[in-house]
C-alpha cells in the first residue's frame, strides 16, 4: 500500500475543503503543520464538489482546489465533480 | 435556447484537440526537428491528456487570483516591517541562498520550458509546457519581488544575478540546469518535469517553506507555497510525461531509466545545500532534513516508483546510496560553508548548543559521532580568536560542481573520489553517480565551466581570493561574507532590537 496525499494552504477556504476530505475518506489522517494542512490516505483520496460546497455554503468549482493547493501526490484525475488520487498496485 | 455549458473534459478537448492542425505541404519532421534525435518513438501524440483538463481561460483565472492573495500579503509584509518580526537575522541568509541559487533557476525553467514546448508535436504537450513557462516566469519575478523588501535591510541580496552566474557555488544549480537544457526535449522533460518537480522540489517548497512561516517569514512562505501551488500541476505533468512516452513504445523503457538515474542522481547533489538550509539556517525548526527526506523523498518517490513497475521501470539506481546520504549530507554542507565563510556571499555560523543538542536528537546515530566534535572544536577555536577559515580553493567534481565533501558511506572519515580518464586527461567526481553520468556523456561533460579551474586559469581575475570575490563576484567584501558575529547585519538586527 502506498500514501496518496494533497496540502493545503492553512486558511479559511481550506478549512472546509479538509472537512469535505475527512467526511469523504474516513480512513484520512489529516497532519497540521506551520502554515499547511497535509491529508493523506492509503491508495485513494477524493475531494467531491458537492461536499465541499455543502461545507462553505455556495458553490464551488473544483479547479478552485489550484488556489489554495501546496502539493499533490498520486494520479490525478479531475472532472466536474471531484479531483481523486490513486496509485495503482 | 441558451448555449449549453461546456464541462471541463469537452473544454479541454476542443483547445488541445481540435486547435491543432495537419501538415499538407510541409514535412512535420522540419517543423519539429528535435522530437526523434533522442530515440524516443511516439506512435499516438492523442493519447496524451492532461489530467487537470486546465483550459487557457480557467488558468488565467485561477493564476490572477493567486497573484493578487499574494501581492496583498507582500504589501502587508512590506507596510508592517515584517522583517522586524522574522526569529533570527541568521535565517535571512537561507534567503540569500534561495535568491542567487533558486530564483535564477526558475528563470531558467521558464526558458526551458517555452522551448521545450515549441518542440512537442503533440498539441496538449505544448498546452501544458506552455502554462509551466509562464508559471515559472510567475516564480521568479514574485520571488524577486518577495526579497526586494529584504534588500533593504540585509546585505548579500544586490547583486543575485551577476552571483549565480560567476559565484562558485552557484555554478551547482547552474549547470544543473544548463545540462538539462542543453539536452533533448524529452530528456528535459523527465529532468526537470518529472525527477525535480514531482520529488525533489517538494523537499524546498513544503518542508523548507513551512519552516519560513515558522520563522516568522510570511512574505517567504507566502510565494513559496503559491508557487507550489503551481507545481502541484507541474509534478502531475511530469508523472503524465513519464506514464506517455513509457505506454508509447517499449523501445522508450531504457532510455527514460537511462534519464531516471542520471536526474535523480543530479537532484539528490543538487539538494545537497537544501539540507543544510533546513538543519542549519532554520533557527526555529519544523523538521530534520532526514525527516523530511523520508516523508518527500522515500515515501512519495517510493510510492511513485511501485506505481511505475508495471512499465518495467525500478527506483533510480544508487537509492541504497541515496537513503544513507540522509544522516550525512546536511553536516558535511555546513561545515564545508563555515570553512569557506569567508568566500560565500552569506553569513555562516557556529549552531548554538540548544541547536547542536537538536541535532544530537535527530541523528542519533551520526552526529555525535562524526560532527559535533567538529563544532566544539570549532566553538574551542573560536574563543581563543581564531575563527577557522580555511586557505585553499576546494576540488570539484567534473558533474555536480560541488567541492569533494562528501564521503564514503560505509566510512563517513574518508572522502569520496572518482575519477576517469577521458582523450588522456583526468576527471574528478565526488561520487558513483557522478562519474556514470560523465562517462555516458563524456563530450558534454568535459565542456563543464569549474570556477576553481577557472580561477586558477587566471580567469576570473585575482590572484588573492579577495580580489575575486571583490571584483569578479562583485560581493562586498567585509560585508556580505564572513561569519553572522560582528557582521553588520547582525549589528543592525541589534539596534532595531535594542539590545546591547
Amino acid at each position: 500500500m502506498s500514501k496518496v496525499y494533497i496540502a493545503l494552504q492553512d486558511n479559511d477556504e481550506s478549512r472546509y475543503i479538509v472537512e469535505a476530505i475527512e467526511e469523504d475518506n474516513s480512513e484520512a489522517t489529516v497532519i497540521h503543520m506551520p502554515a499547511m494542512i497535509r491529508i493523506e490516505a492509503e491508495n485513494f483520496l477524493a475531494v467531491k464538489r458537492e461536499t465541499v460546497e455543502e461545507k462553505m455554503g455556495r458553490d464551488w468549482d473544483v479547479q478552485e482546489l489550484h488556489v489554495n493547493l501546496i502539493t499533490l501526490g498520486g494520479n490525478v484525475d479531475e472532472d466536474d465533480d471531484q479531483l481523486t488520487l490513486t496509485w495503482n498496485e | 435556447m441558451a448555449a449549453k455549458k461546456l464541462n471541463i473534459k469537452d473544454k479541454y478537448r476542443l483547445l488541445t484537440r481540435d486547435l491543432d492542425w495537419e501538415f499538407s505541404y510541409q514535412d512535420r519532421n522540419k517543423a519539429f526537428p528535435f522530437e526523434e534525435f533522442e530515440g524516443i518513438k511516439i506512435t499516438d501524440w492523442s493519447k496524451w491528456e492532461d489530467p487537470f483538463r486546465l483550459t487557457m481561460d480557467a488558468y488565467w483565472k485561477y493564476q490572477a487570483e493567486k497573484e493578487r492573495k499574494l501581492y496583498a500579503i507582500f504589501d502587508a509584509f512590506a507596510q508592517n516591517n515584517g522583517q522586524l518580526n522574522i526569529s533570527d537575522p541568521r535565517y535571512v541568509n537561507a534567503l540569500k541562498i534561495f535568491l542567487t541559487g533558486v530564483s535564477p533557476l526558475e528563470y531558467q525553467a521558464f526558458q526551458g520550458f517555452a522551448h521545450t514546448g515549441r518542440q512537442f508535436g503533440g498539441v496538449g504537450a505544448r498546452v501544458a509546457c506552455q502554462m509551466q513557462s509562464i508559471d515559472e516566469l510567475r516564480h521568479v519575478q514574485t520571488q524577486v519581488h518577495a526579497m526586494s523588501h529584504y534588500n533593504k535591510f540585509f546585505d548579500g541580496l544586490q547583486d543575485w544575478s551577476h552571483m549565480h552566474d560567476r559565484v562558485w557555488y552557484l555554478s551547482v544549480p547552474k549547470s544543473f540546469f544548463n545540462d538539462a537544457r542543453a539536452a533533448g526535449p524529452f530528456e528535459f522533460m523527465v529532468a526537470i518535469g518529472f525527477s525535480f518537480e514531482y520529488v525533489l522540489t517538494n523537499l524546498l517548497f513544503v518542508p523548507f517553506m513551512s519552516g519560513a512561516a515558522y520563522n516568522g517569514d510570511m512574505a517567504t512562505v507566502t510565494f513559496g507555497f503559491s508557487a507550489q501551488s503551481d507545481e502541484a500541476r507541474h509534478m502531475t505533468l511530469g508523472l503524465e510525461v513519464i506514464k506517455f512516452l513509457l505506454e508509447q513504445h517499449e523501445d522508450n523503457v531504457p532510455i527514460v531509466q537511462r534519464w531516471i538515474d542520471k536526474w535523480f542522481w543530479r537532484g539528490t547533489r543538487l539538494l545537497t545545500i537544501v539540507s543544510m538550509m533546513m538543519d542549519y539556517m532554520l533557527p526555529n525548526k519544523v523538521m530534520s532534513w532526514k525527516e523530511a527526506w523520508e516523508v518527500y523523498f522515500e515515501e512519495a518517490g517510493g510510492a511513485l516508483f511501485k506505481d511505475l513497475a508495471r512499465y518495467g521501470i525500478r527506483m533510480p539506481k544508487y537509492a541504497d546510496i541515496i537513503e544513507k546520504e540522509k544522516e550525512h549530507v546536511s553536516h558535511q554542507a555546513w561545515w564545508t560553508f563555515y570553512t569557506h565563510g569567508h568566500a560565500a556571499g552569506f553569513h555562516t555560523w557556529i549552531p548554538t548548543d540548544e541547536e547542536l543538542d537538536w541535532l544530537s536528537e535527530k541523528y542519533p546515530d551520526t552526529f555525535d559521532k562524526y560532527y559535533r566534535p567538529r563544532w566544539e572544536l570549532a566553538k574551542e577555536m573560536e574563543a581563543k580568536g581564531e575563527r577557522f577559515y580555511t586557505k585553499a580553493l576546494p576540488q570539484l567534481c567534473t558533474t555536480c560542481q560541488i567541492p569533494m565533501l562528501f564521503t564514503e558511506m560505509d566510512d563517513p572519515t574518508q572522502i569520496s573520489y572518482r575519477d576517469s580518464i577521458y582523450k588522456g586527461d583526468r576527471y574528478h567526481f565526488c561520487s558513483d553517480g557522478c562519474k556514470d553520468i560523465f562517462d555516458d556523456e563524456p563530450e558534454k561533460f568535459v565542456q563543464s565551466w569549474l570556477p576553481v579551474h577557472q580561477i586558477f586559469q587566471g580567469n576570473c581575475g585575482g590572484p588573492d581570493v579577495e580580489d575575486i570575490l571583490r571584483d569578479y563576484y562583485q560581493m562586498n567584501v567585509g560585508v556580505d561574507n564572513m561569519d553572522i558575529k560582528g557582521s553588520p547585519d547582525e549589528e543592525r538586527w541589534k539596534k532595531w532590537k535594542g539590545v546591547a
